[in-house]
């Protein structure tokens, strides 16, 4: 816990200071700045027209696919950093179990691209 | 009393006094950074770039700071207040939160954590948060469309990022930043930094950086002609300034890992005389310079890229070419027998 607290205490404190700082400068401009609203300049920037719908609209399912396909390579990832890390003591069953996993993922990549999961056109 | 002033107050003001100190310096850097943008986007078109506030324009920056503070803020009526003034703050604060474990110099870091470099690819994986926010409580249809295409942007370079540096991490052997630069000190000087036997990566991070910075030429998120400026259209003020120093942040953050993944961290060219006369951190500000320069020289000359291609270069060129370095580099370790014990 001592150890814990003496690596980390720092990286709280520096995050603190961080957003004292992001705070004063995100106020300021409301206590020192002139003010003047009206409704046209609250309405939401569409070219000059007024906004003739709701914003939180239907997008295209290709997004969600690229979430999707980048969670499953960012879990690769990180079971890659521990393995990265002792690989000098792992030996070749090390090496080689890794090599196997790599292979699924290589086969499960090649489908996605076949599949056209990847394609932006 | 005195014990716990000495043994408990005492260190967390030392850190108080370390972190404000290295944020002013951080800032001041940026502040100079930007103009430096400025200067050479300026200088490859012919122009002068900013030349009137201060002697060749060197106060430019901090002119800029002032008129925003004082301009008006806007909130849009439609917009969630909350979450939009929420933005601006996660995005600046997670930017800056990835300095806390950036050695400058030996053992001169706020924070000297053994999963150093985890940290920072999970606090930059972060600020994709801070996009989203803005473009969904904006509640208007050029953010919302520029948050989707920058989310989309940020996690697929993310992920060629993080097998880059499973390379660097394979050659090192450890997460500790200071044990990544000490690994690459020895006889060869700069020839043993990482960015030789690794120069196809280095590659890829230089460009994965720039796409996950949304630097030109991938700054689709705020390509003017199509979405004005992107997420942050609704925004004014120190609102958009706090976006515009969370992305100059990250670029430098960008800057100073690929110096201290490629470039030797605060380890002089060689390790002779003229050169081992100045300090690591002169040689780090060196680095991190010299990798800004790259990046303004891309913004200056290279024209933006489309969608498509953007997203076909981050998973059918830049994932494949990673997942096989990693593969080479780990064989080639393994059956040299080179691999750090």
């Amino acid at each position: 816990m001592a150890v814990l607290v003496h690596d980390y205490l720092p990286v709280v404190v520096f995050i603190g200071v961080a957003t004292v700082i992001g705070l004063a400068l995100l106020v300021s401009p409301f206590l020192l700045a002139y003010q003047n609203p009206d409704p046209e300049k609250l309405s939401a920037y569409e070219c000059g027209f007024n906004a003739f719908d709701d914003a939180r609209m239907k997008f295209d399912v290709r997004f969600y696919l690229v979430a999707i396909l980048f969670i499953i390579f960012d879990l690769e990832v990180a079971f890659l950093f521990p393995w990265a890390i002792v690989f000098g003591e792992l030996g070749s069953f090390g090496f080689w179990s890794m090599m196997v996993f790599l292979g699924v993922l290589t086969i499960g990549f090649i489908y996605e691209w076949k599949k056209g999961a990847l394609e932006w056109d | 009393m005195v014990d716990f002033f000495w043994q408990t107050l005492w260190p967390i003001i030392i850190i108080l006094a370390q972190s404000v100190l290295l944020l002013v310096a951080l800032l001041i850097f940026i502040a100079y950074i930007l103009l430096a943008d400025r200067k050479i986007w300026a200088a490859v078109q012919m122009r002068r770039g900013p030349n009137v506030v201060g002697p060749f324009g060197l106060l430019q920056s901090f002119a800029d700071l002032l008129k925003f503070v004082l301009k008006e803020p806007i909130i849009p009526a439609g917009a969630n207040k909350g979450v939009f003034l929420l933005a601006p703050l996660v995005t600046c604060v997670l930017a800056l939160a990835a300095w806390a474990v950036i050695p400058v110099h030996p053992g001169w870091s706020i924070a000297e954590i053994n999963v150093g470099i985890l940290y920072i690819f999970a606090i930059s994986s972060l600020t994709v948060y801070g996009v989203i926010m803005a473009g969904w409580a904006s509640n208007s249809k050029y953010p919302f469309l520029a948050a989707l295409r920058s989310a989309a942007q940020m996690v697929s370079y993310e992920v060629s990022i993080g097998f880059v540096i499973i390379t660097v991490l394979l050659c090192a052997g450890s997460l500790n930043l200071t044990k990544i630069v000490e690994a690459q000190n020895g006889p060869w000087g700069m020839f043993q930094w990482y960015w030789l036997p690794l120069l196809p990566m280095f590659v890829v991070f230089y460009i994965s950086a720039l796409a996950e910075t949304n630097r030109p030429p991938f700054d689709l998120v705020e390509a003017e002609s199509e979405l004005v400026a992107g997420f942050m259209v609704e925004y004014s003020s120190t609102p958009y300034l706090l976006f515009m120093l969370g992305e100059y942040v990250a670029i430098v953050t960008m800057c100073a890992m690929g110096t201290i993944l490629f470039l030797g961290g605060w380890l002089p060219p060689f390790d002779v005389a003229p050169f081992n006369w100045l300090p690591g951190i002169v040689w780090f500000v060196i680095k991190v310079c010299f990798m800004f320069f790259l990046f303004a020289m891309a913004k200056a000359i290279v024209p933006r890229y489309r969608y498509d291609q953007l997203m076909r270069l981050g998973w059918k060129v830049f994932l494949p070419l990673s997942l096989v370095m990693v593969v080479a580099v780990a064989a080639v370790l393994h059956f040299t027998g080179w691999a750090p014990k």
